[in-house]
């Protein structure tokens, strides 16, 4: 049968559908409905190294599939680390798993947040409620080359300070040499002496250098449609210089089954990670 | 599309061509082709060559399908029917592991058993160009589709030149038919004369050219060559067409074309189109399990982007209006799909035009938007279902 | 130790006042501090003044019954506080709470209105940049309103 060269000479990556066999090693708190928890391979199996950004596919057999961001140290080859909300069947089952438990895990799937490019440039992350977790992984890497890079800032909004992921890191992080994190919640309350408003109101206390910043932006999408706005309206900040992470449904994390579209793009092939440049506007058209 | 050369080309009759399918078999393929069944032209398992459709062709309206009887008895006087090939290679339901706990542990069961080797006979040129717009999609890439590929890699064609094109073809427009230019082991061309078929044959492979020398051949005179392409060019006066030059410019800047809102009237989300499209290739996972979470499978199965819960996230779905969901489906078709892997996803065959219930017509919605003509004149029905 | 005059001058909001103006709003400013928990003014009251934040941070709270105060947003160092001497009828909307020790520039708005019904010139000068308060603060209250980080 005469098939194209391509078809012959086609990666056949040892089939990329066939959960890898994971234990649940250690499962924490960090919400009332959010967990952070770590999975190391079965039978001292080989760790897949992965880059910031990055997902799998975690698997709890009979129940399903879940594409989740890895929020662990890229540099810790030892366990694969995520942070789920618990929100549906799926993700409940997740996160009820005990230590020891075995959970199928494909991937690392995706393209990656640009931490080559922002060397020697000021990182600025921006995370709303659950989009810390993917971008902690940047956090981590960077503090780990301080050197490499410029100022790095992390502006942070939760839905009320019981929503605050990752607490004592943040406060940690802001030990490090030239490093500023700003938190604030939408809704605060008595015993809350920090700062309330909208993630877009962190801006102010920053003075931005539009030439030499990396924006890395993750949370909900109307939440990024107006931190982009800020940075490129208010603070002359470049499209390509503004990166976010889009999230859509995913049954096979692979770019065939054609339900992550979003637009010409498939988010688990071409994304998560996208420069804004690439998707200018994408994001603006309603119901794409 | 020329004419191949006349050193490839050999004239088998029908007595001759009976040895095709036996030939194929005993090297260890199952041959699949056109029947009819229920009304219709599907693709099924052959036996021989009597079980072809032969004397059959059908009429092909928007939402209007029958079969009817010719006058003579050719085998491949027809089209396409409901079904297209993508069924074999891209199974419309398929495991991909099982599961098994023990021990406390799950242990994850590999499919093993040898893929199935199908040789397919009757296979149009359009219907070539949906193969091979599939391998770009399943075959290629970084994560190349394990089942895809094994079907496909040994998969033998035998190609039909059409001499016919129904009210619904539009292959010309699309440039991938009616002749089939290249993807087949072995192509014919049906000449049905005083109740006789012959047909030319081209090679288009060394295995076509072992499975002609099973049948009784004679080389093709230069006049018999001339009476195939005249035929296969007449099917290429078509009474459709797409324009495809700068489509896809023209669509991505026309997402809020007040067409779309038009055809959302009638469109009834019902996913006949994908199901029938013949490059449609979205899929969903199954995870099941039994009772005692014993042991647990995941199928893969065919989906449909026209489904409310196609572009579910947590809170709803992206696409919860028709409107959004038929313009993804047109779009992702005739421009995203450039993007994605060069070339069209469209290959003019007509289907979705046959089979929509609301006949939609997929040439007059990109012939609007191109024109900038805002709402149809075909009937449509006033939908008060809140599902705009 | 920093003149109010510096102050003023030097902080973005009042950018690109004409000198006489600023001089005027100078005539109307006070420094002032506020304890942790007192507060600045509440819902209801007359709205005659506004303030510059130096230090420290103030809560805006809606009281609900049943309930503690609800914390809709608060400003801190450099910001803007107050625009309802501004709006009539020129009642305080929400209260001002600090939560931790706050000092800041307090300017007299009563003087100031009649100032501007006077000289339109200063008025537009001041509306101008009020406007532009009011909008951001709607804006941020509006994504407020979205709830994005709600459970669905």
């Amino acid at each position: 049968m005469p098939i194209t060269e391509e078809i012959a000479g086609a990666t056949a990556i040892s089939d990329a559908m066939l959960p890898l066999p994971y234990r649940m090693a250690e499962i924490t708190k960090e919400t009332a409905d959010t967990f952070t928890f770590a999975l190391e391979p079965l039978d001292g199996g080989r760790l897949p190294g992965f880059a910031p950004g990055q997902f799998s596919m975690l698997y709890v057999p009979g129940v399903g599939e879940l594409p989740i961001s890895i929020s662990g140290d890229p540099d810790d080859l030892s366990r694969l680390t995520y942070t789920v909300r618990s929100v549906g069947l799926a993700t409940n089952a997740l996160v009820s798993r005990a230590r020891g438990d075995w959970i199928g895990v494909r991937g690392p799937f995706g393209a990656s947040w640009p931490v080559e490019a922002a060397r020697g440039k000021d990182v600025l992350i921006v995370a709303g409620g659950i989009g810390l977790a993917p971008l902690r992984p940047v956090i981590y890497h960077v503090l780990r080359r301080r050197d490499d890079y410029v100022r790095l800032i992390v502006l942070y909004g939760a839905r009320s300070p019981h929503d605050l992921l990752f607490r004592k890191e943040l406060t940690s992080w802001t030990h490090a040499p030239d490093t500023h994190v700003l938190t604030t919640v939408d809704y605060g309350g008595v015993s809350w002496h920090g700062r309330v408003g909208v993630v877009t109101t962190l801006f102010r206390h920053l003075r931005l250098h539009s030439d030499r910043t990396i924006a890395m932006i993750c949370g909900p999408e109307i939440m990024m449609r107006y931190v982009v706005a800020e940075l490129r309206e208010t603070r002359g900040v470049d499209a390509s210089s503004i990166y976010v992470s889009m999230e859509r449904n995913m049954k096979c994390g692979i770019g065939e089954c054609g339900h992550c579209q979003f637009g010409p793009y498939f988010i688990c092939r071409d994304g998560p990670v996208f420069s804004y440049d690439r998707l200018q506007n994408l994001l603006e058209r309603h119901e794409i | 599309m020329s004419a191949a050369g006349a050193h490839t080309r050999a004239v088998v009759d029908r007595g001759a061509l009976e040895k095709l399918i036996p030939s194929l078999e005993s090297r260890g393929y199952q041959v699949v082709g056109p029947v009819v069944r229920d009304g219709a032209i599907v693709y099924d398992t052959l036996k021989s060559l009597d079980e072809l459709p032969a004397g059959w062709t059908e009429e092909q309206q928007p939402g209007r399908y029958r079969l009817r009887k010719r006058e003579d008895g050719a085998l491949f006087g027809y089209t396409v029917g409901p079904q297209s090939w993508k069924k074999f290679f891209h199974p419309p339901e398929v495991r991909l592991f099982q599961v098994q706990r023990n021990n406390g542990t799950f242990h994850i069961l590999e499919e093993t058993g040898p893929p199935p080797r199908y040789a397919l006979l009757g296979v149009r040129a359009c219907e070539l160009a949906a193969i091979e717009a599939q391998d770009r999609v399943l075959a290629q890439g970084r994560f190349a589709d394990t089942v895809y590929r094994a079907r496909r890699q040994q998969a033998f064609i035998v190609a039909v030149h059409c001499t016919e094109s129904a009210p619904t073809c539009f292959c010309a427009s699309m440039r991938t038919g009616p002749r089939a230019a290249a993807g087949f082991d072995l192509a014919l061309t049906e000449i049905a004369e005083d109740g006789a078929s012959r047909f030319v044959v081209d090679i288009g492979s060394s295995q076509g050219a072992e499975i002609l020398q099973q049948m009784e051949s004679h080389p093709a005179s230069p006049e018999i060559c001339r009476h195939a392409d005249e035929a296969v060019a007449r099917a290429a006066q078509q009474s459709r067409a797409i324009d495809i030059d700068g489509l896809h410019d023209k669509l991505e800047e026309s997402f809020d074309h007040p067409r779309w809102d038009d055809i959302a009237r009638r469109c009834l989300t019902c996913g006949n189109c994908t199901l029938v499209c013949p490059t449609c290739f979205c899929t969903t996972v199954e995870d099941t399990s039994d009772v005692t979470c014993q042991h647990a499978e995941r199928w893969r199965k065919w989906d449909s982007c026209f489904t409310q819960t196609f572009s579910y996230i947590h809170g709803g779905s992206v696409r919860q209006s028709a409107k959004s969901r038929y313009r993804q489906w047109m779009m992702h078709k005739l421009a995203f799909w450039t993007d994605q892997f060069g070339g069209s996803g469209c290959v003019g065959c007509g289907r979705c035009i046959t089979w929509c219930p609301a006949a939609i017509d997929i040439t007059e919605e990109v012939r609007a938007i191109r024109d900038g003509i805002p709402a149809s004149t075909t009937q449509s029905r006033e939908k008060d279902d809140g599902n705009t | 130790m920093e003149t109010l005059e510096r102050i003023l001058a030097e902080h973005p909001f009042f950018e690109g006042l004409a000198p006489e103006y600023l001089k005027l709003l100078v005539g109307c400013a006070s420094n002032v501090r506020f304890e942790v928990g007192s507060c600045l003014f509440r819902q209801g009251e007359e709205a005659n003044q506004f303030y510059l934040i130096r230090h420290g941070r103030v809560a805006i709270e809606i009281k609900e019954p049943q309930c503690s105060p609800v914390v809709v947003e608060t400003l801190e160092k450099d910001d803007v506080l107050g625009w309802s001497w501004l709006v009539a009828p020129h009642y305080w909307r929400s209260d001002g709470r600090a939560v931790e020790v706050t000092r800041a520039i307090a300017l007299d708005g009563k003087c100031l209105r009649t100032k501007c019904e006077q000289n339109h010139d200063l008025g537009y000068e001041l509306m101008k940049r009020f406007i532009g308060i009011l909008e951001q603060r709607l804006q941020s209250t509006r994504m407020q309103l979205l709830d994005v980080y709600a459970h669905h």
